[in-house]
């Protein structure tokens, strides 16, 4: 672990021991806040005894189905959008301002369209995720250095392969910053339209607890979420510095 | 040097070029009418002003590019549209590969083209041996130096053993130094290869001391205002700059490509004024 790596944990859990102290000593009252150590140790028992099975289930699915279309679509309305100049005329400014439209007032639109299922919640990630995808795809395709496409024709490589061999490698790193924006944006899209729209999912658990005066499920599924959403990025982090490591100067 | 030394390798004939600016520009006249006769084994330089179509006539002979008149050909054949087999081109800019180790940069085009794997062994094996990259072939091209990298994209072109290698300004990021240097390797390279050689450059030096045949370009449009015989012996290395003859020619050189340094700037009076001076 680097140096900057252990200063951040250190920040981390020195928050988290400041909280601890504040709620034990009663600085900060339990109907605001429970401890942290309270926090781990209910949702330690909500995940042994399995209420959380179900909705973890239904959201993880979610998430993953929303990734996935995030990713197919972005990617491809990237390159769309790459290869055609009217059309990236048209775009630039949409996508631009693309996260300043407030996209969960569409939820009715989705359910008339969808119908009352998951797929609405599924459309609100995949609205939410393939934008960062899309322009992902483009800055990376944007960068490919000019002269490797000179070395591809210099190869006499075809479309296909010049795409698989230069293309594609060459902006790696930018798509794999999409990926990780897009996983992050789908998981943003599919929880918070469980937490205001939906009738199930962690989303729908941590708005129920809230409005039961639950404090302990609240906190314990608030901090699932948090601590899931930091391990996945801290996964895909570590994947995409190994994978810049190489091409980085030393 | 070879047995076929002499023989005609590739010819530009009446060759132009014009890049159509838009409709709300001029067309820009970047190059011509050139002609241009490349020898088996030969090795000739072009240096000539900024801009002035040094890089276009590469990419013309290459058939990276199409000229807008006249005719490119290579062993007979006409060059269009796509980059015969048998050319191997270096290109200015860093062309390795970053998420490629070494050796997997060099083997990229004999994977390409199908080749046995033993023979790509073989092949690859000898030119990090021979290109000083034996340390290195492990390594990918950020953990190397801008020279070795250079050096990398040098040899993945020669592991296709080109008949006719195209480098356009391939030391031009590089310190004096090392240029000489890896001017030296280009040498070593052109005598193990016997390919033809055609280098761009604006270094008159470079220019002088690496070839047969020097030709001078003018400013924009480029054109071949003379071709100097160096009368080099092939054997020759970066030491030829310590020689008496060298100066002159690159005396030589410097004084024909004067006035065209100063077109290319845009004191065409001056340039003018020169010649007379």
């Amino acid at each position: 672990m680097g140096r900057v790596a252990r200063v951040q944990l250190a920040v981390i859990l020195g928050f988290v021991a400041v909280l601890e102290l504040l709620t034990r000593t009663g600085a900060i009252n339990r109907l605001t806040l429970i401890p942290p150590s309270a926090m781990a140790a209910h949702l330690w028992k909500m995940l042994v005894g399995g209420e959380l099975d179900a909705p973890m289930t239904q959201t993880f699915a979610n998430v993953a189905i929303a990734f996935a279309l995030s990713v197919a679509l972005g990617f491809a309305g990237g390159v769309a959008i790459h290869g055609l100049p009217r059309l990236r005329r048209l775009s630039d400014p949409l996508l631009a301002s693309y996260y300043a439209v407030p996209f969960f007032v569409f939820y009715p639109l989705l359910i008339a369209v969808f119908g009352l299922n998951r797929w609405p919640l599924i459309a609100i990630g995949v609205v939410f995720g393939a934008a960062a995808m899309a322009i992902a795809t483009l800055n990376g395709l944007d960068r490919v250095p000019r002269v490797l496409r000179k070395v591809a024709r210099a190869h006499d490589l075809g479309w296909a392969e010049e795409t698989f061999l230069i293309v594609l490698p060459a902006a790696a790193p930018h798509l794999f910053t999409g990926l990780k924006l897009s996983l992050a944006y789908s998981f943003i899209g599919v929880v918070a339209g469980e937490f205001i729209l939906s009738g199930s999912g962690l989303g729908h658990a941590i708005a129920y607890a809230y409005d039961s005066f639950d404090n302990p499920t609240m906190y314990a599924l608030m901090l699932f979420v948090v601590a899931l959403a930091i391990a996945l990025n801290a996964t895909l982090h570590v994947w995409e510095q190994r994978l810049l490591a190489r091409r980085r100067r030393q | 040097m070879t047995a076929e030394t002499g023989t005609l390798r590739a010819r530009l004939s009446g060759v132009t070029k014009v890049f159509d600016a838009g409709s709300r520009q001029n067309a820009v006249h970047a190059l011509g009418p050139v002609d241009l006769e490349l020898s088996a084994g030969e090795f000739v330089t072009v240096v000539g002003p900024s801009g002035c179509g040094k890089t276009t006539l590469l990419e013309t002979l290459a058939g990276l590019t199409s000229p807008s008149s006249g005719s490119v050909t290579f062993e007979g054949d006409a060059v269009a549209g796509k980059v015969p087999r048998g050319i191997g081109i270096v290109f200015q800019e860093d062309a390795s590969l970053p998420w490629l180790t070494v050796w997997d940069n060099i083997a990229f085009g004999l994977r390409r083209l199908g080749t046995p794997a033993d023979d790509i062994r073989a092949r690859v094996d000898y030119a990090v041996s021979f290109m000083g990259l034996g340390a290195f072939a492990t390594a990918f091209p950020a953990q190397l130096s801008g020279g070795m990298r250079q050096r990398v994209c040098i040899a993945r072109t020669l592991v296709l053993e080109p008949r006719l290698i195209l480098l356009d300004e391939p030391f031009g990021a590089l310190d004096q130094q090392t240029r000489l240097l890896m001017g030296d390797e280009v040498l070593r390279l052109w005598r193990e290869t016997r390919a033809t050689v055609l280098l761009i450059t604006h270094a008159i030096d470079e220019a002088v001391m690496l070839a047969d045949r020097v030709a001078i370009m003018s400013a924009r449009p480029g054109r071949f205002i003379e071709m100097v015989e160096t009368g080099w012996p092939s054997s020759r290395s970066s030491r030829m700059v310590e020689q008496e003859a060298f100066g002159r020619l690159t005396a030589h050189v410097w004084s024909r490509l004067r006035g065209e340094a100063m077109k290319a700037l845009g004191r065409d009076g001056e340039a003018a004024g020169s010649h007379h001076g």
